[in-house]
């Protein structure tokens, strides 16, 4: 591999790769993201491979592993081209008829096909699916194409261009200017305008600059970093370097959360390829810039998301957050100036530059520009990464593309912005989802994470989740969020428990009050948000917790017995299923006796049975 | 040098300076409970949180202890919503320890008799706040760093490392006379000084006067000073009294 | 496994090498040792405070800080039930309850043969398929009560 010194050699180079590439050939497309892999891609790549080879078609097929397109549901996902037949939840035993009947007879195997939710009808075209027709997808646009482990792929898609066009067409204030034009918001949470964060930076005293991108995505049922950094790591990347020599730094960190094995492995590659190339390191590209980027793993704490407590991590100390009155643009990582952003934020720059401030802010609403991307999860019927413009409504997430609520249950909530937002009800699905409307009902963007609950989850105990989880991530700093946190757990275990009273309401309102305005950080100052929206939007809940010692969706244990009815037959699975042996037979045919002294109510008997005959009150 | 209103109080601080220290400067009562003026400022009790409105008029709450100084600050040191404040996070410190004397008396300085929320088993904390004082002053006065914080979250302890290594430790007391809660105690008795710490105790030998033969310094701050000064280790041989009576 | 002091010097040192002898890289030099020991004996984390200078306070520390550490010997292996979001909606309790139960031991111990650890996580992002059980990395998703026993079982 060359190292590239000029401009020239890079177009040369994407020049070369074009007509290197073989467009006759068939290509096979595999996901092998986290999501897909954990359905068993890697045995679906596997078997392509050994059966492409047994029959000898090695000339004619490609197999690539791509990066995720989202569509986690339905894993494990590919396309074929150039047919472009997009088959879905493909396991090793379907590759051997997939080989036969497409690549070889060219026809589509039509119960591998994506089926309609609503009209049933089988779709071809993975742009056709309803879960891609509403997104506007510009990040992940290429996620399915690119083999992220080959910088090839990236250039073939036209990758390095803007870091091109960066270093050749813009001066630093140039591209600033361009990026507060284009008005992106950071993508992490706090929204801040990055363009602005940028100049800050780049104006603060001091020779040496650092920039860190932020991977060390904590939020439960956030992955959208995750999906980027596996699945085009060059994209962001090539973020970092136009941002560095923006700002003037010449030193980066990528922070990867421990957790994401294959997102360090990637980002490992992408960097060392870069390097290769000359995309990355000394004079890059033969402009005279310089930027090296380590990568550093997190070793497992929520609150290291938090820039100043990620900083503190990368220098070896407790990732212990400090005040930041002080900007980490002026005083970072050793106390030198430092711009830290989100993976999603560094892989908008490279679009950015490519495409113009202006298209960009086209998108988007007033407040907030361009596209965002969701994780879609919980109790939604297509689970996975969207791609949608700022301005989008909920329902048209929820319902449209993510095809409303499974097994014909109520939509309750959707929940935005991990433990730090809020859970928004069904009366306010039409809201459109951007930066301030999140925030103006209570919740926020965060790093979009997006929660769907039905009628069978419980507000109260959702909200006890969000602070048992917080509990067991903060630091421990700073009081409010350390004591607060283990008293407000205290207070919301005593509701979930049919102990509640007025009072502890009134307690948990004024604890919240303090946590909020005197918690030293982020995680401690949002913690209200999940147990302050859902007291606004769900007190009939609560209500019903403590006036009537009542969990209405059955879900608090010490509210709830588990029943046997009358048509139960005897057929023993609930008492095989039982742990507790609380469940006797009692005779043929006759209803099972379940032991309510000895019942632990963990549902098992539930779980198990067929015929409805379990019934929880 | 900086101008700014302190509760209507106008006044003058030099750069750098934090609203808490301007604050004192006019004599204001702000509480606090992790400040003091030897070590740096770290931000754990939250109590010193007072109301500020900038120049450009954006108003919110912030730490005083944490905050510099600017032209034209604005500062409210209590209001009705920070004073509900403070008595929360009092509360949240009297439930934590419960028998502190200490804290009992400023609960009662910021209006609160009792906590809601309940009691811990006064053994579990032994009255540690976890304000970091006595770890900032190992690590900062000192040098040394011979307790930390160690566990993470609601777990958190201040302790020295796998609770029993105590190498690093010069016996010199600076924890014992930081701590604003008596957490840690020290006693010299028969030749030793003896910690109590939170969750450990430690004994060290202290060292004889050659001249009157009292027990005066621990033998390792003796070595520690022996180093730091460049002295040679007989200067300290004799206690500082002893020692004071050949100079005179 | 029992170590020398010598053979455990002979560990760390690379290590340390790798991470160019760097405080700073104290969380991935923890990472490392972890990897090759599989745990953190008190003895390695003596022995990164000596030759890194710096506090033993600091070492203990981080090393107390972070979940992915732990300071005592670990089964042969890793179950992690993830606690997300998104599990969490679709019954992670249950899982972990059962899983629990199967082998008598809470998130953060070993069973007494050493056969297995067992500890929660926050969400590994694969929220498609919760509720997801990972044994030694890999990834068993929509678990079910009735499938943890089968799933164990494939572990010796």
């Amino acid at each position: 591999m060359k190292r590239l010194s000029s401009l020239k050699e890079l177009a040369g180079l994407r020049q070369s790769i074009a007509t290197v590439r073989d467009t006759k050939k068939q290509v096979v497309n595999i996901c092998g993201g986290t999501g897909c892999i954990a359905l068993g891609a890697n045995d679906v790549i596997k078997a392509f491979n050994e059966e492409i080879a047994a029959r000898g078609l090695q000339d004619k097929v490609d197999v690539r592993v791509s990066g995720c397109p989202g569509f986690c549901e339905r894993g494990s996902i590919l396309t074929i081209e150039p047919q472009n037949i997009f088959y879905q939840r493909v396991r090793r035993k379907d590759v051997a008829e997939l080989v036969q009947a497409t690549l070889i007879d060219g026809k589509t195997v039509e119960r591998l096909l994506y089926p309609d939710l609503t009209t049933g009808k089988k779709v071809i075209r993975e742009a056709e699916v309803p879960f891609y027709t509403k997104q506007k997808r510009v990040l992940l646009a290429h996620s399915s194409r690119i083999d992220p482990q080959s910088i090839e792929d990236y250039l073939y898609f036209g990758g390095y261009a803007a870091l091109s066009k960066a270093l050749s067409a813009m001066k630093p204030e140039h591209i600033i200017d361009e990026m507060k034009a284009s008005g992106l918001r950071g993508r992490g949470g706090g929204g801040f305008p990055t363009g602005r964060k940028w100049e800050t930076t780049r104006h603060a005293h001091g020779d040496i600059k650092y920039v860190i991108c932020n991977c060390d995505e904590g939020d439960p049922g956030a992955f959208m970093d995750r999906s980027l950094m596996e699945g085009n790591p060059h994209s962001v990347l090539e973020g970092m370097i136009i941002g560095a020599y923006a700002i003037g730094a010449h030193e980066g960190y990528i922070y990867v959360r421990n957790e994401y094995p294959l997102a360090v492995k990637n980002a490992r590659i992408a960097i060392e390829q870069a390097e290769e190339y000359g995309l990355l390191g000394d004079n890059i590209l033969g402009s005279g810039f310089n930027f090296h980027v380590k990568i550093s793993r997190g070793g497992g704490a929520f609150v290291c998301g938090e820039s100043t407590a990620l900083m503190a991590s990368l220098e070896g100390e407790v990732g212990e957050p400090r005040a930041k009155y002080v900007h980490t643009s002026e005083k970072g990582l050793w106390d030198r100036p430092s711009n830290l952003n989100n993976v999603e934020t560094w892989a908008n720059v490279p679009q950015i530059i490519n495409n113009g401030a202006k298209w960009f802010a086209g998108i988007g609403t007033a407040g907030s520009k361009g596209t965002k991307i969701f994780s879609l999860v919980g109790k939604v019927r297509n689970t996975g990464l969207v791609e949608v413009p700022m301005g989008i409504t909920l329902r048209e997430i929820i319902f449209d593309i993510g095809g409303g609520i499974p097994g014909n249950k109520k939509f309750k909530a959707v929940q935005t912005g991990g433990p730090s937002g809020g859970f928004i009800p069904e009366n306010l699905l039409d809201l459109q989802v951007d930066f301030d409307e999140l925030t103006r009902v209570g919740s926020m963007m965060g790093s979009g994470a997006m929660i769907v609950m039905d009628e069978s989850n419980c507000m109260v105990d959702m909200a006890k989740y969000f602070v048992t989880f917080l509990m067991g991530e903060l630091c421990g700093k700073c009081l409010p969020c350390r004591e607060g946190m283990k008293q407000l757990h205290y207070l919301l275990t005593r509701v979930t428990g049919g102990l509640g009273t007025i009072e502890d309401i009134a307690l948990i309102e004024s604890l919240c009050s303090t946590m909020w305005d005197t918690s030293l950080c982020g995680l401690g100052y949002s913690a209200p948000n999940p147990v302050m929206t859902s007291l606004k939007y769900f007190r009939e809940e609560w209500d019903a917790h403590i006036d009537e010692k009542r969990c209405p969706a059955k879900v608090c244990k010490p509210l709830i017995t588990y029943n046997i009815m009358a048509n139960c037959p005897n057929c023993g699975l609930c008492v095989k299923a039982c742990p507790v042996q609380a469940i006797t037979p009692r005779g043929k045919k006759e209803p099972v006796v379940l032991d309510q002294v000895k019942c632990t109510r963990c549902g098992s008997c539930f779980d198990v049975c067929r015929l409805d005959a379990v019934l929880v009150k | 040098m900086v101008k700014l209103t302190i509760d209507g109080r106008q006044t003058e601080a030099k750069e750098g300076a934090m609203v808490l220290d301007a604050a004192r400067a006019l004599n204001i009562y702000i509480p606090t409970l992790c400040a003091h003026e030897s070590v740096s400022a770290y931000g754990a009790c939250r109590l010193c949180t007072v109301d500020i409105t900038t120049r450009s008029g954006r108003n919110r709450m912030v730490t005083s202890c944490l905050y510099p100084v600017e032209e034209g600050l604005a500062v409210k040191t209590t209001t009705e919503k920070i004073a509900a404040h403070r008595r929360m996070l009092i509360q949240l410190l009297l439930a934590r320890c419960p028998e502190s004397p200490e804290l009992k008396a400023m609960a009662k300085k910021l209006g609160a008799d009792d906590t809601p929320f309940p009691k811990e088993d006064p053994a579990k904390n032994h009255n540690c706040i976890l304000c970091a004082l006595c770890t900032r002053a190992c690590d900062e006065v000192v040098g040394q760093s011979a307790i930390s914080f160690v566990n993470r979250g609601v777990a958190r302890e201040m302790a020295i490392p796998f609770y029993n290594d105590s190498d690093a430790c010069i016996a010199c007391g600076s924890c014992f006379y930081i701590c604003p809660t008596n957490a840690i105690q020290m006693t010299d008795k028969n030749g030793k000084r003896r910690f109590v710490m939170p969750h450990n105790t430690m004994e060290f030998e202290l060292a004889q006067c050659a001249q009157c033969g009292r027990y005066h310094l621990p033998k390792r701050q003796i070595a520690w000073m022996a180093k730091k000064s460049g002295q040679p280790l007989e200067f300290f041989a004799r206690c500082i009294s002893c020692r004071e009576e050949v100079r005179l | 496994m029992k170590l020398t002091a010598q053979q455990l010097k002979n560990k760390i040192k690379p290590i340390l090498g790798k991470n160019h002898n760097d405080p700073a890289m104290l969380v991935s030099i923890l990472q490392d040792t972890q990897t090759e020991l599989g745990y953190l004996p008190r003895k390695a984390l003596a022995e990164i405070h000596k030759e890194l200078n710096i506090p033993l306070t600091q070492v203990y520390g981080v090393a107390t800080f972070f979940k992915a550490f732990s300071l005592e010997p670990r089964g042969r292996h890793q179950i992690q039930v993830c606690m997300g979001t998104a599990c969490h909606v679709r019954g992670a309790e249950k899982i972990l309850d059962t899983v629990e139960r199967e082998l008598g031991i809470m998130p953060g111990e070993n069973d007494k043969d050493l056969r297995f650890s067992l500890e929660t996580v926050n969400c590994v992002g694969a929220c498609a398929l919760g509720p997801i059980v990972i044994v030694d990395g890999d990834y068993a998703g929509e678990m079910k009560i009735d499938k943890v026993k089968p799933l164990l079982k494939n572990y010796k």
